[in-house]
């Protein structure tokens, strides 16, 4: 399944060293075949990052519109930013609702992959596909059919009520269940393939051994498979976190206002207020925060385990 | 949970001599426990796509959230909702002028990884990384800084822009992985044999790549045409199918747009499986 090895290979694998180039005439190659896509990436990633630093540090125009900012170098944006409670309680909640999707989804997801891998036998590639096959459906759909089923006439609502779980009024939609649930749902997917793509990869033999070693089949999958499967579990909570965490239109349809992300600041601040130097700092925090705990996270896991 | 254990599980059946029902039962459980999770989680993956194909039956109207009766009114009439087709066709174009170019973009630069080596190759892969690694919200709100800094008008030619961006890196790590399992001797047997070095790129690496970047323009199309968050800071405007559903979830969706969610679902379903078994059928013959 060539995207599963694509998300698979982001993280886990350099390619191997390539054949040492016989002239400089290769070496002029290899630049000219990245130059324009590698110049696409400088234009359009790069100096848009720098573009929305240097926004997050303007001050509106003194007497201008709204909408109308100049460039003051104003770093007290960010303290700013960071002390209203309207900002940082939003970001907060993301990292604890993407965090619980992540978890959530890596409890899903890693037992999902292992059946496929070991038990799927000839039919691994259809259930392969049955993991992407929710993509071919627009997200947005996909989330407002969530809550259709979440809703109070829907199916889970009428088994809660009646199991007790839920009130004879009581509901789940619109919640942080509700929106926890969504993003798990739809970054499911990002966390199966990648362990799948390890988990295929695991040599048998390895099991078998452990067996013959007589570790109980419990031990030899702590001992053997897991450990040679986390090269896919970081790359799966890494896909399911970051998007996770940034994402806002799981709020936006499944929660209500006390349950919005900083990816709802975000757009309502840059889009519908205009305020474009106070969205520039929350992107900013968002993706240095992000980067800080990737950074953390790697380092913890992959020292040990990974190298 | 505690029952989804090592791969030696099925080994352990019981043998002796006529085990109780309960037994037996508790032994089918223990082996089978993984699989019925799995069963659950493709419910739980699958029960979406189902609701969307079943409200696209939907006699609803406007506001397409109760099952009201079976119809076949929507898939008679997909354009019947003003503004649904004309969303899908944007969506289309958009896709087709971003898969193109990713395509090209992000196939060149797997090559010059995988078959040069060059200084600056580490940095290389991590600005081909660093767009997969940040969320979305922040490319789409980065590049509409650098837009309204330079006063670029947004529309059509913005959307185009940004997908390109993000598609190119999944088009790298795409065709990169296919490329990287390519045994290098078989260009050197073909040029051994006296091909020139266009004619063992033509003939022998091309052709063996071809999935892989069939693969990767698939990817960079599903990911165009069903992105919102990127879209939705730089569109101004113009309106892709996702933004289109979005923007018109407040005041209800029409069922038109399921109808548009099915067929795409089936055609994308359609061509990985036609893919899948031509390929199998490729490697027995």
């Amino acid at each position: 399944m060539s995207i599963a090895a694509a998300i698979g290979d982001t993280i886990e694998d350099e390619p191997k060293p390539p054949p040492p180039s016989t002239n400089k005439g290769r070496k002029f190659t290899a630049y000219l075949l990245m130059l324009p896509g590698m110049l696409w990436l400088a234009i359009f990633f790069v100096i848009p990052l720098v573009a929305l630093f240097m926004t997050s540090l303007q001050t509106p125009v003194p007497g201008g519109e709204v909408g109308q900012f100049q460039q003051t170098f104003s770093f007290s944006n960010y303290a700013e930013t960071l002390t209203d409670d309207t900002y940082y309680i939003p970001l907060i909640r993301s990292f604890i609702y993407s965090g619980i999707a992540t978890i959530l989804a890596l409890l899903i997801g890693y037992p999902l992959a292992y059946a496929i891998a070991f038990k799927g036998g000839k039919y691994r590639n259809l259930l392969l596909v049955m993991v992407i096959a929710p993509f071919f459906v627009s997200f947005i759909l996909r989330t407002i059919a969530w809550r259709q089923i979440l809703a109070d006439e829907g199916p889970v609502v009428a088994v809660l009520r009646v199991i007790g779980v839920v009130g004879e009024t009581g509901g789940i939609y619109p919640s942080a269940f509700a929106v926890i649930m969504g993003l798990t749902y739809n970054f499911l997917p990002f966390m199966t393939l990648p362990i799948y793509a390890s988990l295929e990869r695991v040599d048998p033999k390895l099991i078998e051994a452990s067996g013959d070693l007589y570790a109980k089949p419990m031990t030899g999958f702590f001992k053997v498979t897991f450990p040679l499967s986390l090269p896919g579990v970081v790359a799966g909570t890494l896909l399911t976190f970051i998007p996770a965490a940034g994402d806002y239109v799981n709020a936006a349809l499944l929660g209500r206002p006390s349950n919005t992300m900083i990816g709802n600041r975000i757009e309502y601040t840059f889009l519908s207020v205009n305020d474009y130097p106070t969205a520039a700092v929350l992107s900013f925090i968002l993706m240095a925060t992000i980067l800080i705990m990737v950074l953390i996270y790697i380092r913890r896991v992959g020292t040990e385990d990974l190298v | 949970m505690s029952t989804s254990t090592g791969p030696a599980a099925g080994a352990s059946a019981p043998v002796d001599t006529r085990p109780s029902a309960g037994q037996r039962f508790s032994a089918w459980f223990g082996r089978n426990a993984i699989k019925i999770y799995a069963f659950f989680a493709f419910v739980y993956l699958l029960l979406p796509v189902a609701y969307t194909f079943a409200f696209s039956f939907n006699d609803a109207g406007r506001t397409n959230l109760v099952w009201q009766g079976f119809t076949l009114e929507n898939w008679l009439n997909p354009c019947g909702a003003p503004e649904v087709c004309g969303s899908v066709v944007n969506s289309i174009v958009v896709a087709a002028v971003v898969t193109a170019m990713a395509t090209l973009l992000g196939t060149l630069i797997a090559f010059a990884l995988v078959r040069h080596r060059f200084r600056g190759r580490a940095t290389t892969n991590l600005l081909i990384f660093l767009p997969m690694a940040t969320p979305e919200v922040v490319l789409g709100s980065s590049l509409l800084a650098l837009f309204l800094n330079i006063l670029i008008p947004l529309g059509f030619w913005t959307v185009v822009i940004a997908h390109i961006m993000f598609c190119i890196s999944f088009v790298v790590v795409t065709v990169k992985a296919r490329l990287a399992s390519l045994d290098p001797r078989l260009e050197q047997a073909a040029m051994d044999l006296y091909a020139t070095e266009w004619q063992a790129f033509r003939r022998i690496t091309l052709p063996l790549v071809a999935p892989g970047i069939a693969a990767a323009a698939l990817l960079a199309f599903s990911l165009s045409f069903d992105d919102f968050i990127i879209t939705n800071f730089n569109s101004g405007q113009f309106t892709t199918f996702p933004k289109f559903v979005y923007v018109s979830a407040t005041r209800g969706i029409p069922p038109q747009a399921n109808v548009i969610a099915t067929a795409m679902f089936i055609i994308a379903l359609a061509i990985v499986l036609i893919s899948q078994f031509a390929g199998k059928r490729k490697r027995e013959a």
